[in-house]
């Protein structure tokens, strides 16, 4: 049997405490086989007591290298001029509604985290952003930020949130029958086959595309701004992207060859102008033609 | 027979020849005698129908010219023309043609626009017109027949336009016509049977272009011509309506012969309306169907809408709740087939039955040649006011959502202030202008028994101020009025009894010298009328008093 207890040890060979006490009994002797029991104990404890250290420093060397690098030290020497610049324009303007850290505030505005700098280009280059106040939509207006400003803007919210970044090259290079088909099948719901716009639900509005920036345009189907849906690179790739940026553009600087386009808005337009000037100059025609009572 | 030269009334010029050996042969000098004698009133109102006919003579002229380019089929094929934004996407051969049309045949846009126009003005007078007999009575017996034929074209209009704006494929015609598909199922019963009749299949098939193609060109036009040919006939056997006025009886018709003052007129409106068509299809681009792109039933555009005169029927299915009734069985029946299918029955039935239910209610059964002035009649006026008011409300909601975008309000706010509005602007209108017939009514019989308002104040020896009215004739020992109202308008304006001389002649600028007619009119005060004019405005008022009604003093 084997206990810890060493009187319980001791007791079997009834020796004096002498003997117990002694520091180095003969070997063979059952004093000196219970200690070196002991011993082997001892060790075995601190070999446990190591390993487990050493599997919790491996563990967290392992999570150490394997995790997403999260966030670069906030407030730290290595923020840029730009971030730097930017994070103040954001604690200025931006804070109130998408909170200290991008989370976002409830009911008041999403957070940023992932909406890359392209959601802040198109938002904040349109003048959606910053927002006037809360309603039904971000009318787009005057930007209220210089282009310096948007691309310190720009910079902060990519270090610290991260998300898709500006495309680059020439975007209306793009297939432009393609682009159309792509338009009118993706896009043309809400902005109409011209682009022109339409009226969503509850006051919401897609805007009209009319003078819009190559730029503007890609990164909106980029980000998804306001009630638009995200159109990410999987949906349509870059490619058809830059596609449908032409067709847009080519439509919206091309000429109406049949005369004056009256807001290129189909029958309500034209159905005013029957009546109004069709009807209207042909009843001052007929008035000038007969007689009154 | 034999002819002598010397004979009476033998004509001597070659064309007087001629016209006389036509007439040997057919005998038509008597009935074209009898055609070109036919008075036509000259009220501009009565020109409104005609609008109609010149829109529909530009478009019979312009659509045959569109007839030898346009292909009517569904065969798919791929755009090669000259309009890069389509060049390569594959379309139906029928868009295809439409583009061709606009781009690459000569005049061939210019031709479909001045289509289009002349479609959207061939239903706007028509409409204008039916207001016009509507409201002034013209539909009265003996005129109901033509009033039926009048609606049965006005239908036809409205079919005619459906299948035109489907016919060039695009997108927008192509929703369109998903919609009719739509419309036709929702028919409880027959419904499947109707679509599959119309489409020969499920939608879209292969054969609806082709076949509202020949609906379009043929069939319709040869059924329009047809009743306007009757409309016409019955027109003249059945003699104009005029407005009462001086001379003017159950029994005659003041105004122009046909020829020449009328046939005059006539050829110079055509003119113009032809004029307003070209000008409209030259300067202002409709139905750019390059910028709708080629009918894929997986795509759709935003402020997709009707030509106008359909409005009314999107108007009532946007703002129609969505009721659909499912009964036992698996049956439903859709809520599109109240606000299409049934709004638009009840509509043109009323309408059509009209004449026979004002006759039931009224029992008036006489004959009337006469037109009646629409204060007058204040019932027919409100309720036409009232019809008109929810057709024009419908209208609108048609396009509540290109509303709701170009001013900012909310689509949802714009779909119930058409639900309200369909409902509660009606009685108001009908009472509004019941109380305005009324109000028109009484101040006619005012002016008749108190005179016009001259404008000038007097103050009489006791100190009183009164405005001097101007009897319109004869009036009695009190001062009042005897003339009775006679249906025609009373005039209230000085001007108008001639209180400031005649008018200078001319429409657009004076075509006689102003100092001539001074001079002339100076000449004329001399006569009796002058004489009387000057002694009622500056004497002391006495008989006429002023025409200020007076207490029975004996």
């Amino acid at each position: 049997m084997s206990t810890t207890n060493p009187q319980s040890d001791a007791q079997p060979d009834g020796g004096s405490p002498r003997v117990r006490w002694s520091r180095r009994p003969a070997d063979g002797t059952p004093a000196a086989a219970a200690r070196a029991r002991r011993r082997s104990k001892h060790r075995r404890r601190v070999v446990n007591v190591a390993g487990l250290m050493a599997a919790l420093v491996l563990t967290g060397a392992l999570y150490s290298a394997l995790s997403p690098a999260y966030a670069t030290n906030e407030g730290s020497g290595s923020e840029s001029a730009a971030e730097a610049a930017g994070r103040e324009l954001y604690e200025r303007s931006c804070i109130s509604c998408h909170g200290e850290n991008l989370e976002g505030v409830p009911t008041r505005g999403p957070s940023l985290v992932g909406v890359g700098e392209a959601a802040v280009y198109f938002q904040v280059h349109t003048g959606r952003m910053p927002l006037v106040r809360q309603e039904a939509d971000a009318p787009d207006k005057p930007a209220v930020f210089s282009d310096e400003e948007i691309d310190q803007l720009m910079a902060y919210v990519q270090a610290n949130g991260g998300g898709p970044t500006l495309p680059s090259g020439d975007l209306r290079d793009g297939d432009l029958a393609q682009g159309g088909e792509l338009f009118r099948l993706n896009c043309a719901s809400c902005h109409n086959f011209v682009g022109q716009g339409g009226a969503l639900s509850s006051g919401k509005a897609a805007p009209s595309l009319e003078g819009s920036s190559a730029l503007e345009i890609y990164t909106a189907m980029l980000t998804g701004p306001e009630n638009m849906p995200v159109f990410g690179d999987n949906q349509l790739t870059p490619d058809e992207k830059r596609a449908i940026i032409n067709y847009v553009q080519t439509i919206d600087n091309q000429a109406d060859p049949g005369g004056a386009g009256v807001g290129r808005m189909g029958p309500v337009a034209e159905g005013l102008v029957i009546w109004v000037v069709g009807i209207g100059v042909l009843l001052f025609g007929i008035f000038w033609m007969g007689s009154k009572a | 027979m034999a002819r002598t030269a010397t004979a009476p009334g033998v004509p001597t010029t070659l064309l007087g020849k001629a016209a006389l050996e036509v007439d040997d042969r057919l005998i038509v000098a008597g009935p074209l005698r009898r055609t070109l004698n036919k008075v036509f009133p000259d009220h501009w109102s009565f020109l409104l129908g005609e609008i109609a006919l010149y829109a529909f003579v530009v478009l019979l002229l312009s659509g045959t010219y569109l007839t030898f380019f346009f292909d009517a089929s569904m065969r798919e094929v791929v755009y090669e023309g000259s309009y890069a934004p389509l060049r390569g996407v594959e379309m139906s051969a029928a868009y295809d043609s439409a583009l061709q049309l606009s781009f690459d045949v000569r005049g061939g846009l210019f031709m479909r626009q001045i289509h289009h126009w002349a479609a959207l003005l061939f239903v706007a007078a028509i409409v204008v017109h039916l207001l016009r007999i509507f409201f002034t009575g013209a539909f009265r017996r003996p005129r109901e027949s033509n009033w039926l034929i009048g609606v049965v074209m006005l239908v036809l209009a409205l079919l005619m336009g459906v299948t035109g704006y489907s016919l060039p494929d695009d997108l927008l015609s192509g929703t369109g016509l998903r919609i009719i598909s739509a419309i036709l199922l929702s028919v409880p019963v027959i419904g499947t049977w109707a679509h599959w009749a119309v489409f020969n299949g499920d939608f879209v098939g292969e054969n609806i272009i082709g076949r509202f193609y020949i609906v379009h060109v043929l069939l319709i036009p040869a059924i329009l011509l047809a009743l306007i040919a009757v409309h016409l006939l019955v027109l003249v056997k059945q003699k104009h309506t005029q407005f009462p006025g001086p001379g003017r009886t159950e029994h005659n018709v003041v105004g122009n012969r046909l020829f020449p003052a009328f046939a005059g007129k006539a050829t110079g409106l055509f003119f113009i309306v032809f004029g307003v068509c070209a000008a409209l299809g030259g300067l202002v681009q409709i139905n750019p169907v390059w910028l709708w792109g080629p009918y894929n039933p997986a795509q759709v555009s935003s402020a997709s809408q009707p030509d106008w005169y359909i409005g009314f029927l999107d108007g009532s299915t946007r703002i129609f709740p969505a009721w659909d009734i499912n009964l036992p069985g698996d049956y439903t029946i859709p809520a599109l087939f109240w606000p299409t299918v049934v709004v638009a029955g009840a509509m043109f039935t009323v309408l059509a039955l009209y004449p026979m239910i004002e006759r039931k209610l009224t029992g008036d059964t006489a004959s009337h040649h006469l037109l009646q002035r629409p204060r007058d009649v204040p019932v027919r006026t409100s309720l036409g006011v009232m019809a008109l008011t929810f057709y024009v409300w419908l209208m609108i909601a048609g396009g509540n959502d290109v509303i709701a975008d170009k001013f900012d309000i909310s689509l949802n706010a714009m779909t119930w202030v058409g639900r309200i509005g369909v409902i509660i602007l009606p009685p108001i209108a009908y009472v509004l202008t019941y109380r305005m017939c009324l109000g028109l009514q009484q101040h006619d019989r005012e002016v008749l028994e108190h005179g016009i308002e001259t404008g000038v104040i007097r103050r009489l020896p006791h100190g009183e101020f009164i405005e001097v009215h101007q009897p319109l004739g004869e009036v009695d020992a009190h001062g009042h009025g005897q003339l009775a109202y006679g249906g025609a308008p009373v005039p209230k304006k000085m001007n108008q009894v001639g209180g400031a001389r005649r008018a200078i002649r001319g429409f657009f600028s004076p075509i006689e010298e102003p100092a001539q007619v001074e001079l002339e009119q100076r000449r004329e005060e001399h006569g009796p009328a002058a004489a009387e004019s000057s002694r009622e405005l500056t004497t002391s008022g006495r008989p006429q008093e002023g025409g200020r009604p007076q207490e029975p003093r004996d």
